[in-house]
């Protein structure tokens, strides 16, 4: 019996988790099969979330048994788009494919210096203390005293935290080992946040603030003026928090966490390594949308450091086979369908995309399930009106797709047997897991 | 007393599914849905049935008497960022 629709889900972070439970919830005969260039599923909850975070990691066991419970559910880990499979597979085994595979690279800051040794994207060194595949490798040397953190979200404010966090606080936690081994021997004791707008403009929430204030040994101090006029209840509350962290006295800690605004960063200064950052300092002028930009005033200073993040921002980069807006870095669409620009922005049938390939990278882990949401309603629609283009000819059997990489397939087994694993061997140290670093470990361990 | 959202919430917003007198905000039909830091209780609105608590993926959300005490901030926040939200 032909089922009425399956649909792959390409990505299994939480847009691509959010929209296979809702598409299985909502339609009683959909199958669907949710593939991941990792092994393991998760996405930025497993890789991105820090690990004295890791309650939230919870949403994706979630996911998983809400999928589970359907019985037409498969995952298919270790598959990449463009390697193992093409678009054009997909569509001889799918009515519809769904692409949620997010913004995996990071923007640059496009400064001189930014290729120095010390320099960093923020994004390799979360990855390189998630244990990563792709950045478990890097090294990060922490000699340096002062660490500068460029834009100031909740990605920035985690980097610090876990550069001034006491090891001894996260040795229970999921980070990697060789990230603990490192932070042990760091010598860093003060981090700089620079936000290139004000205070009321700063990128990070309320909750990661009121977590800085909690931290054990460490001073925090909030330069500058804080703004009276608020814009809404939530800019009203990250300034009151601000308010409270500037006057609180000083403690003389060891460690020392700067959050410094209105500057951008200019340069990368040193000869073969980072040795100083020259910042800019700006002023708040209206934009021509109303909304406060930052306009440098001609002053720069330059800030010692020998360890420099950019944080910035994450950056999708194009999919094999599929149009991108380069301008956006996002798939283009229209409440979730993939729009063809080379048809006059027509639908592209069968072809759908939510989270971060389809808004950009903003919100918090949530919000993806709105966005998913959004995208299966649309989907849905196109399945009940026909909208979908050619049915399928393949069956529902193991998609031949599949049997070309069918040595590196990690399938729903064995990404549990890796899980099992991580789990058994974090167990003594009393941690929730004990990650593998590489993909080679965790194939041994998935076929094992 | 009332139920209380904490700073670990992921506005995943299953709490607003199935909370039974509109007390969670912002909805996601809600304007400031998409800018949220976090997801508040209003604790006028709350009848502490205890459903918000079991429908949250990640345990963010605390009966009013088991808020732990470094948690008791958010008390303060959740009624703060409900307060004018007609319930």
């Amino acid at each position: 019996m032909n089922p009425a629709l399956r649909v792959a889900v390409i990505g299994a972070g939480p847009s691509g988790l959010y929209a296979a439970v809702d598409l299985l919830k909502r339609h009683p005969e959909a199958r669907v099969d949710v593939f991941d260039r990792l092994p393991v599923p998760g996405g930025l909850v497993r890789s991105g979330v820090s690990p004295d975070h890791a309650l939230r990691r919870a949403v994706i066991a979630v996911c998983e048994r809400l999928a589970l419970g359907s019985g037409r559910f498969r995952y298919f880990g270790n598959m990449t788009l463009g390697e193992q499979f093409q678009v054009q597979d997909l569509r001889e085994h799918y009515h519809a494919m769904l692409f949620a595979s997010g913004a995996g690279s990071d923007r640059r800051l496009g400064i001189p210096g930014e290729d120095l040794r010390g320099s960093h994207p923020a994004t390799a060194f979360v990855g390189w203390y998630n244990c990563h595949p792709d950045h478990a490798g890097q090294r990060f040397d922490l000699s340096a005293e002062r660490a500068v953190v460029v834009g100031n979200g909740n990605v920035a404010l985690d980097v610090a935290r876990m550069l001034l966090l006491p090891v001894d606080e996260l040795r229970h936690t999921d980070m990697a080992d060789h990230a603990l081994d490192v932070l042990a021997e760091s010598r860093v004791r003060e981090v700089v946040i620079l936000g290139r707008r004000g205070p009321a403009q700063a990128a990070f929430t309320a909750p990661e603030l009121l977590e800085l204030a909690t931290l054990q040994g460490v001073d925090i101090a909030v330069e500058g003026a804080l703004p009276e006029r608020v814009a809404d209840a939530g800019q009203a509350l990250r300034l009151q928090l601000l308010r409270e962290l500037q006057q609180r006295p000083s403690s003389g800690a060891a460690r020392r966490l700067v959050l410094r605004f209105l500057s951008s960063p200019e340069a990368i200064l040193g000869s073969d390594r980072v040795e100083a950052l020259r910042i800019a300092r700006n002023r708040l002028v209206e934009g021509a949308d109303g909304e406060p930009r930052a306009e440098a005033t001609g002053e720069t200073e330059n800030l010692e450091t020998g360890l420099v993040f950019r944080s910035v921002g994450y950056r999708a980069e194009p999919l094999p086979g599929l149009p991108f807006d380069p301008q956006r870095a996002v798939l283009p669409n229209a409440e979730g369908r993939v729009l063809d620009p080379e048809r006059g922005h027509a639908p592209l049938p069968g072809c759908y995309v939510a989270g971060w390939l389809k808004r950009g990278p903003s919100g918090v882990i949530g919000t993806n399930k709105i966005c998913s949401r959004e995208t299966v309603t649309a989907l849905l629609a196109d399945a009940s009106a026909g909208r979908l283009g050619a049915a399928p000819q393949a069956g529902t059997e193991l998609p031949a797709l599949l049997q070309r990489g069918r040595e590196v397939l990690v399938d729903y087994d064995g990404w549990k047997r890796i899980d099992r694993q991580e789990q058994a061997r974090g167990a003594p140290q009393g941690r929730p897991r004990a990650r593998l670093a590489s993909v080679a470990e965790m194939l041994l361990t998935a076929n094992g | 007393m009332a139920y209380v959202i904490v700073g670990t919430c992921i506005n995943d917003s299953a709490c607003v599914d199935v909370c039974p007198v509109d007390a969670i905000h912002p909805r996601p039909d809600e304007p400031g849905f998409v800018r949220a830091d976090m997801l508040y209780i209003d604790p006028q609105a709350c009848i502490d049935c205890n459903a918000c608590a079991e429908a949250c993926p990640i345990g963010a959300i605390y009966a009013p008497n088991k808020l732990p005490p470094q948690l008791e901030r958010y008390r303060q926040i959740n009624a703060l960022m409900t307060r004018g939200i007609p319930a």
